[in-house]
């Protein structure tokens, strides 16, 4: 059988095609303001790596908060649960899933069948999503990839105070301004947002092994920052971060 | 090119700074001179006042450096007199969120203590409670007929409620800060408020507001119904008293105020100080105090 999984989060849409299970195609694009175009763009993407027609998709299913938006699916789902079963795929062993999108922060606590036992979301505040990192990291006109590079050429610990985003941004051009190394100020940065993610974490009393997801796992300043604010002698971080949810959502279409 | 680039400089947020002196006052004639200046995350004031009477002030933002606002500041409203210096001030007080950082200073106090009692001095001793929406804290004073706190809470973890918040907002839209209010009023009729709580997130709902067909003034009043209404959750804690005043920035905010007097069901006290100054006047006067215990020892 051959489904899709579309996620369609608050900055990105990711579409998986899987066949018997496997992934054959994907595609992913950055939605503005606007989710319908930048979804096209995901499935002409994930159709063309797999050499099919939309109508060769028998079934699809749709997560993400602003799946609505989009519409065109036959079937809608959480984001918890489509996480956990792409994971009991990707990485059986992983009992606790953080998944860091644009706007929201979930750790997921899952059982060796890949059943979720409990868990724990903020999509409330900045502080604990990836629009932190990128409103930080736009205030120092730095790359996102720049910005994990250079948190790891951090050699200091030094604190941000506030926790709010809107705060924080101003305190990271005050450092910037009484010239505190980049790598530093970056290093602050990740170690804030990790803070509120371990704090999160804590909530489903956490165990190993951690599977880190969801586009702000891409950081490798924040893979860093996290394994230390979790005290992990492991943090996983499996391929393809960015399709955990869309491909839970294949996975789903696929067994009904 | 050029074009977007100078638009995209423009600083919708910037508000005025101001100096003022009374023409009225000879401050040489004045027994005591006192100084309250009060360092904000967000803006600067320092108070003159001549035998505990506002003499002069300046309003200013906040640099990145503490001692020098709080330096930049007193300097500003020594322009605006006639011919003082720091050294004609007898007592300096600090406050803010920058007290310990004021150089001048003879001592520093914290504003809570300095919001009540300024606001005792600007609106009368009826005044029972004084919420002051900072820049980057909310306030909310429960305060005696001298200006004496009672009881208070703040908040200072998150920008929403928050003057700050409201300024990455008129960023965002391209009005004026100072028109904000104002334009927030001119709708038919208050859209529902906008649901994200965190301001990062409010600026991606409000750009899909616009992109939906809100006008401009219609989103500002999305995002004021629901600024006011966090605020007045948080104040409700304190059970408001009458009389009531606001001050701080965003007293000078016509669509939030009307709109927390509309859910708390109480009209506040209005003035023709500077909303902003609620603190320095406070320090100033608890100078005055301290100079005069000083003298008598």
């Amino acid at each position: 059988m051959i489904s899709a999984g579309m996620d369609v989060g608050a900055k990105t849409v990711k579409v998986v095609i899987v066949k018997d299970g496997a992934i054959i195609g994907k595609g992913i694009a950055t939605a503005g303001l606007e989710a319908t175009g930048a979804a096209g763009a995901a499935w002409e993407q994930a159709l063309g790596e797999a050499g099919l027609a939309r109508d060769a998709i028998e079934k699809v299913t749709a997560t993400g908060a602003r799946r609505e938006e989009v519409g065109g699916y036959d079937d809608a789902m959480s984001e918890v649960v489509a996480d956990a079963l792409a994971m009991h795929v990707a990485v059986p062993e992983a009992r606790t899933i953080v998944d860091v999108g644009a706007e929201e922060g979930r750790a997921i606590k899952v059982n060796a069948d890949g059943k979720v036992l409990d868990f724990a979301v903020n999509e409330k505040c900045a502080a604990g999503a990836g629009a932190f990192i990128e409103a930080m990291a736009r205030a120092m006109q730095v790359s996102m990839a720049e910005f994990g590079k250079l948190a790891l050429e951090s050699t200091r610990t030094i604190p941000i105070n506030a926790q709010c985003a809107i705060f924080a941004e101003s305190e990271v051009v005050s450092l910037v301004h009484d010239e505190t190394s980049r790598p530093d100020i970056c290093k602050a940065v990740n170690d804030a947002i990790a803070d509120r993610l371990a704090a999160m974490s804590r909530r489903v009393l956490l165990q190993p092994k951690v599977a880190l997801i969801g586009g702000a796992a891409l950081g490798i300043g924040l893979q860093d920052s996290l394994k230390r604010g979790l005290d992990l002698e492991e943090l996983v971080v499996p391929e393809n971060v960015q399709f955990f949810g869309a491909h839970g959502a294949a996975l789903s279409a696929s067994e009904q | 090119m050029v074009a977007e680039e100078e638009k995209s400089k423009k600083e919708y947020w910037r508000w005025d700074e101001t100096n003022w002196v009374d023409p009225e006052k000879a401050w040489r004639d004045a027994k005591i001179i006192t100084a309250g200046v009060d360092v904000g995350s967000v803006s600067s004031q320092a108070v003159i006042m001549a035998d505990g009477k506002l003499y002069a002030y300046a309003n200013t933002r906040t640099g990145y450096n503490s001692p020098e606002s709080a330096l930049n500041v007193a300097r500003w409203a020594l322009e605006a007199t006639d011919g003082m210096t720091l050294e004609d001030i007898h007592f300096s007080v600090g406050t803010g969120y920058g007290r310990v950082k004021v150089p001048f200073a003879n001592k520093a106090i914290t504003e809570i203590a300095c919001h009540a009692r300024g606001a005792n001095y600007m609106y009368g001793p009826t005044v029972r409670t004084v919420m002051d929406m900072g820049g980057q804290d909310l306030k909310a004073i429960r305060c005696d007929e001298r200006g004496k706190v009672m009881s208070f809470l703040m908040n200072e973890k998150c920008a929403a409620g928050t003057g700050r918040g409201m300024e990455v907002i008129a960023d965002l839209l391209e009005v004026p800060i100072q028109e904000v209010g104002e334009r927030s009023l001119d709708v038919a009729e208050d859209p529902p408020p906008v649901s994200s709580t965190c301001v990062l997130f409010a600026k991606s709902e409000m750009m899909g507001l616009l992109k939906k067909g809100y006008s401009v003034n219609q989103a500002l009043a999305a995002y004021c119904s629901a600024m006011a209404y966090r605020v007045f959750t948080q104040i409700k804690e304190v059970d408001v008293v009458e009389d009531f005043v606001i001050t701080g920035g965003i007293a000078k905010n016509a669509g939030i105020v009307t709109r927390i007097e509309r859910l708390l069901g109480i009209t506040s006290l209005k003035t023709d100080v500077d909303y902003q100054l609620a603190g320095a006047i406070g320090a100033a006067l608890f100078g005055k105090v301290l100079y005069e215990k000083a003298q008598k020892k």
